[in-house]
């Protein structure tokens, strides 16, 4: 059976399965004032009890509860305690002569439905939420039916319709070794918090996981979304495997996570990471990244109809900064154009778009969007240590024009008094030839520099990757590739200015050696490349490292460059 | 009667952390507090009824407020839409 693997890990144990639907409408018909007030009376008794469950939940882990939790109960005490619910459930009462479960069942049914048909993915998840509190409401209106959740033999994987979040938190965690629902999204309350409790969990399994009976030996696969019934011996033991592996993996993650990237002969070097919003960051942190080294903003603009407003790109970028703190985040203007196309934006059909009208091209003649994206990012700059970087730039001119823009936008918002740092450091990125050998100019007008490999590359050698005919030509390991970016770093050294590397060469464990060697600041990488580049630098001597380039830079031909880097490591 | 416009800041909408706040914050005035929406007039009471609006991103939201602290309730209510909705 396949599901959504919302929570990594493996977990193989026992089945726990918890049938809670809502129950059937009894269709009892009730009679006479006095047996309505009783029922009405009866459900103000069951919200009042199921609130101060509620509460007292909140209470228990207020020291340890995470603010979204807390933030999660009150949001289900309002539920509870919805006037709209009352007045349906008297009214069925009333009106209609039903008992106060059966109102109770059809009401939280009704609201359930108008929430499963909204369109919004998220509003849509809030269906179950609903249901969660029907359950509650019903099980203190018929206390000796409730099924009592704690009541589940250790090591159990739950097996559920869906896990509602006050399941969640009422779970004993250390008892539970996973859970599978049959219901559920990545949006829902319950992947939410399995994630942050670290349950493995696989939701969205359908109709069929229901069939699973009580005490069934089942494996399910957090990452991959796979639930296995009866597992056999050999399949379990492939996953035990791979459940180690795993955590080794993690243990040695964990281990160098604490540890400075620093050389054997002291030179610390920085380890940033790439992202494309704020849902990459809790991984790069955790990884060990040191702060932001290319934060790609188009993602933002792709995959919609229209452009993203100053507010909307400004929450989108404060959200990232605030999260990272005093770390540096490297954000890069509109990589737009080439390859990268917005439908929305009408951008003529070019024949040679990677030469074409893109990145800061489109940006410096497309003035209101390259002024309303360095709005937003003047203002999340007052709210944490964001950097700004402008891609493709060519030429001097480019980089003097780009900046009297950030001094425009500087002065808008001076006027309409909005908070920014007037000190943020601008830089820019060092991807087309002709940029790295001007870098010695280019030095005096930025405060730093990164080096994108894939472009550079990609230029210099003429060489289209996605071609397969032409692709084995493209090597980052190529003379006059290393030449480039070996000027660019001395003259970013010589200005004294930070020097970075944003493209995929950052996380080649054969080139790690090397640009340490040439004298690179920083790197910048996805977030799972970290540990085996650290761990490559924590046993890297810089003047060695510096003694192997020197060699290198002799050599004539990428394959011999490749075989030496090969010994090396050997 | 006091009648303003809003726009939805947070990225994810109206949803279930911003109108817990809203009705908390909703609760402190005695004025009448309504949210209307391309025709659709709700109070502002019931969560219920305020998600099920399905207000979105970018979504204009008009609130309208009567009653004798209605001034007190609007600034109140200005506050939220435009700085509070930003931080949920």
């Amino acid at each position: 059976m396949h599901g959504i693997g919302v929570s990594p890990g493996i977990s193989i144990g026992p089945a726990f399965v918890i049938r809670k639907t809502l129950k059937a409408v009894s269709g009892i018909i009730i009679e006479g004032v006095e047996m309505k007030t009783i029922e009405i009376n009866k459900f103000d008794h069951a919200v009042e009890a199921s609130v101060c469950e509620i509460e007292g939940m909140k209470k228990e882990g207020e020291t340890e509860l995470p603010k979204t939790l807390v933030d999660i109960l009150d949001t289900q005490i309002e539920f509870l305690t919805d006037p709209q619910i009352r007045t349906d459930v008297i009214e069925k009462i009333e009106k209609e002569n039903k008992t106060c479960t059966d109102a109770v069942i059809e009401v939280i049914d009704a609201a359930a439905a108008i929430f499963e048909n909204i369109e919004d993915e998220y509003l849509r998840a809030r269906g179950s939420d609903i249901k969660d509190i029907g359950n509650r409401i019903l099980r203190n209106l018929n206390p000796a039916e409730g099924p009592d959740f704690r009541e589940f033999p250790e090591n159990s994987i739950i097996i559920s319709e869906d896990i509602t979040p006050s399941d969640t938190i009422s779970f004993d965690v250390s008892r539970i070794a996973g859970f599978a629902t049959k219901a559920g999204s990545r949006t829902s309350h319950s992947a939410i918090i399995a994630k942050s409790r670290g349950i493995p969990a696989v939701v969205g399994c359908g109709d069929d996981l229901m069939n699973i009976s009580n005490k069934t030996i089942v494996l399910i696969d957090g990452t991959t979304g796979e639930v296995i019934i009866n597992p056999d011996s050999k399949i379990i033991e492939a996953f035990r495997s791979r459940q180690k592996e795993e955590r080794e993996a993690n243990a040695m993650l964990e281990k160098l996570k604490e540890l400075p990237a620093i050389t054997t002969d002291g030179n610390k070097i920085t380890l940033l990471g790439n992202i494309t919003g704020s849902a990459d960051l809790e991984k790069l942190f955790a990884s060990g990244g040191e702060g932001v080294g290319l934060f790609r903003t188009e993602m933002l603009f792709l995959g919609r109809d229209s452009l993203p407003g100053e507010e909307e790109q400004f929450n989108f970028y404060r959200e990232v900064a605030e999260k990272s703190g005093n770390r540096p985040v490297i954000i890069r203007t509109l990589d737009i154009g080439g390859d990268k196309n917005l439908p929305y934006l009408n951008i003529p059909f070019e024949n040679n778009p990677f030469m074409g009208y893109r990145a800061i091209r489109f940006c410096l003649s497309e003035k209101e969007i390259f002024m309303t994206q360095l709005r937003a990012i003047l203002r999340a700059s007052a709210f944490g240590n964001l950097r700004i970087m402008f891609p493709m730039i060519c030429n001097i001119e480019e980089i003097r024009l780009a900046k009297q823009f950030v001094q425009q936008a500087k002065k808008e918002l001076l006027e309409s008094k909005k908070m920014f740092n007037d000190e943020i450091e601008i830089g820019i990125m060092i991807e087309i030839p002709s940029a790295a050998l001007i870098a010695d100019q280019l030095a005096m007008e930025v405060n730093f520099f990164s080096i994108g490999t894939n472009d550079l590359c990609q230029y210099t050698l003429a060489v289209d990757r996605m071609n397969e005919r032409v692709s084995s030509l493209y090597n980052h390991f190529d003379p006059a590739v290393l030449r480039l970016i070996h000027f660019t770093i001395r003259e970013a050294g010589k200005n004294k200015i930070d020097v970075g590397l944003c493209g995929e060469m950052a996380s080649d464990p054969l080139a790690a050696v090397l640009l340490i060697g040439m004298g690179l600041d920083h790197f910048s990488m996805g977030a799972s490349s970290i540990p085996a580049i650290k761990n490559i630098i924590r046993k890297t001597d810089k003047s060695k490292a510096t003694e192997i380039w020197n060699r290198v830079k002799e050599m004539d031909n990428s394959e011999a460059i490749t075989e030496y880097l090969k010994t090396l490591q050997a | 009667m006091i009648s303003r416009d809003y726009i939805i800041f947070d990225k994810n909408g109206m949803h279930a952390r911003p109108a817990t706040a809203l009705l908390k914050l909703r609760r402190q005035f005695k004025s009448e507090i309504s949210l209307k929406k391309d025709g659709t007039t709700i109070q502002m009471k019931s969560m219920l009824n305020i998600l099920a609006m399905g207000l979105k991103s970018e979504d204009t939201v008009t609130v309208i407020i009567e009653g004798e602290d209605e001034a007190e309730a609007s600034r109140a209510m200005d506050s939220f839409f435009s700085e509070d909705m930003k931080n949920f």
